[in-house]
């Protein structure tokens, strides 16, 4: 069973994290980076996978600038068994179908029985990588999976949608994508952190994917503005002597939200 | 009907198995109205395209194309040969489809195959010289952004609840779309479990007034307090991470990053600490008032009324209060 799973490196959601208002790109420089929280969860799943069953192998896959070696590394660390890092500089600014046309290019490189990707991701909040990879490589989706069960040759789960929740099953080959309601992560041991250094670490650009970063046949999204908005300021606060309570009404009523 | 408007934009609409359209369905058609002429494509289950078109055409679609699954436990595929195909007959300067997740993978799949550029997550959407143009607000409202396709019509995901305008009522015209399915490969749906709206409450995506609650709360029992104090001002009611992980409320009520984002009027957090990927969710409400017994808190940093004090003691107060002036 060959496994791919892939992680972002986004900025991290518990600094500041920033846009360039020039370029519309996030500022690498201004926020630390971290392997996003969903992607650990997605790969957790695989690993769980892997310890259960012989034979299982587990990649992780990323698109992202050169910097994001430490963070794939993490991957291997928790015990992912190979990463593959699609690296180049014509991907910078990389709209979603750019990114997933690269992505399926180097999935259908490495083959896989399993995908599987975050629901959305933290920074782009796009959450439509996993059904464009789906479509790209002609396989079934079945994203926003709440519990996944692994079989032979197929894949189940659970899958709230809005009106409510669906049991569904794909064949494999297939794409998955997984919610937060999935496992954390494990943390990787020393022993991990010690094995990431030997395991297989491949760096791919689009022109050994074949993938065209400026094909004209291609629609691309094209960000037109961008500009911050001012922080919000504080207001009153007050600390509760008993009244507190009336307090809150008053000042709910006076503003007419009561 | 072979003929559209010139300055079409197609909007997807699907209904759940009960038939009716989706929430998102007058905020979509409101959307389209402002940039063109709303065309709506029904995706509806079998035997419910008739009715689901009428609906459509009472929130504003000038045109209707009825397509009734002929496989409605495949996930997600014949909704894009429906899409592929209306697109080829309209030829619409843009699509809007709901940021649901079945939207999302309507929008994934079918910008891959038709080579259109995709921008998610849209709050708003407006047409200028060049073409239809899609607003957002990205890092939790920090930013607005503005993003256009190179060429093509743009697919757009609006995201549910952010649209306040909606269209005029139009007489129905619609008609069933030929569908000619791909035969690309797709997940089961095995079974499905409606959820019947059990409360009265009002939806949290796009509500005015919402009650959020956190891990302050302390247990399942004592979270209905955040439903008390919700009924007493007609809001919904939200949560953090933190107390749907604890189990008590559904996660389709967490709001911030990976929750739901919303804008309110009001927004009231209850023993929520306000951690950077809550506020991301609520930050751009009109008004943001916390109860917190942590003055440190940062919820205090964006709020504009801070108590510093116990929910238990606050909370029922506040409701005495409110119950008062009504009478
Ligand atoms: C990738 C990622 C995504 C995330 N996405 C989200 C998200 O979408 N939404 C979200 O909410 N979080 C999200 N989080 C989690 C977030 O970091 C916080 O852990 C979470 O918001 C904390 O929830 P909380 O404020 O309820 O709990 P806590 O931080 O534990 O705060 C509880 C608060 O209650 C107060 N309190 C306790 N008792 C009382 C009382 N009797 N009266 C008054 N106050 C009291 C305490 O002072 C404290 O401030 C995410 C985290 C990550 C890493
Ligand atoms: N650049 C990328 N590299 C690797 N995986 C990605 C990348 N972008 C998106 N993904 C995967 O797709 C999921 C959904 O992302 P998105 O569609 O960008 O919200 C993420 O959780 C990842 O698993």
């Amino acid at each position: 069973m060959k496994i791919i799973v892939l992680v972002k490196e986004v900025p991290d959601t518990y600094g500041d994290r920033k846009l360039n208002l020039e370029t519309g790109l996030a500022d690498r420089a201004a926020s630390d980076v971290v392997l996003d929280e969903i992607g650990e969860r997605a790969l957790e799943l695989a690993l769980k996978y892997a310890d259960a069953n012989d034979g299982a192998d587990v990649a992780v896959l990323t698109l992202a600038p050169e910097g994001a070696t430490a963070t794939i590394r993490k991957g291997l660390a928790m015990g992912a068994d190979r990463a593959v890092h699609v690296c180049d500089e014509a991907l910078l600014g990389a709209d979603l179908g750019l990114t997933a046309e690269a992505l399926a290019a180097a999935i259908r490189r490495q083959g896989f029985d399993l995908v599987v990707t975050g629901n959305v991701s933290t920074d782009g909040s796009g959450g439509m990588i996993p059904a464009m990879l789906a479509e790209l490589l002609d396989v079934p989706h079945a994203t926003g999976l709440s519990s996944v069960e692994i079989g032979d040759g197929v894949v189940s789960g659970t899958r709230p949608v809005e009106s409510g929740v669906q049991q569904v099953s794909a064949d494999l080959p297939a794409v998955i994508s997984v919610t937060e309601a999935l496992p954390e992560g494990r943390f990787p041991n020393f022993k991990g952190i010690m094995a990431a250094k030997k395991k297989p670490f491949e760096v791919l650009t689009l022109a050994d994917l074949g993938v065209a970063a400026d094909n004209p046949e291609m629609a691309r999204s094209i960000m037109l503005t961008v500009a911050e908005k001012p922080p919000r300021a504080s207001g009153v606060k007050i600390l509760d002597e008993g009244d507190a309570g009336d307090k809150l009404a008053d000042f709910l009523v006076a503003n007419r939200l009561a | 009907m072979t003929d559209f408007p010139r300055d079409a934009i197609l909007v997807v609409l699907e209904t759940s198995a009960s038939g009716v359209l989706e929430d998102a369905a007058p905020g979509l058609l409101g959307a389209a109205a402002a940039a063109g002429t709303p065309v709506a494509l029904v995706l509806a289950a079998p035997g419910a395209g008739g009715s689901a078109a009428t609906e459509a055409a009472a929130l504003g679609a000038a045109q209707v194309l009825i397509a009734e699954s002929a496989d409605p436990a495949a996930l997600g595929v014949p909704g894009v040969d429906a899409l592929a195909a209306a697109a080829e007959r309209v030829r619409p300067d843009a699509i809007l489809i709901s940021h649901s997740l079945n939207g999302r993978d309507l929008a994934g799949r079918y910008a891959v195959r038709s080579r259109s550029a995709v921008s998610a997550d849209a709050i708003d959407v407006a047409r200028d010289e060049e073409g239809v143009v899609a607003h957002h607000s990205v890092y939790g409202g920090a930013y607005n952004v503005a993003s256009t396709a190179t060429f093509g019509a743009p697919v757009i995901t609006v995201r549910q609840g952010s649209i306040d305008a909606r269209a005029a009522a139009q007489p129905e015209v619609s008609e069933t779309l030929t569908v000619v399915p791909s035969g690309k490969p797709a997940a089961r749906i095995d079974s499905f479990e409606e959820v019947v709206g059990s409360s009265s409450r009002p939806e949290l995506r796009g509500a005015a007034k919402v009650v959020a609650g956190g891990r302050g709360l302390g247990s399942q029992e004592q979270f209905e307090l955040v439903g008390q104090l919700a009924d007493a001002l007609g809001a919904a009611v939200g949560a953090s991470r933190a107390a749907v992980d604890a189990g008590y409320i559904p996660q389709s009520h967490q709001v911030g990053q990976t929750g739901v984002s919303v804008s309110p009027q009001l927004y009231i957090a209850l023993g929520i600490s306000g951690a950077i990927q809550h506020r991301a969710g609520m930050q751009t409400a009109k008004t943001i008032v916390a109860v917190n017994k942590d003055g440190d808190a940062p919820i205090f940093e964006v709020a504009d009324f801070g108590v510093v004090g116990d929910v238990f003691k606050v909370v029922p107060q506040l409701i005495s209060a409110l119950e008062a002036r009504k009478k």
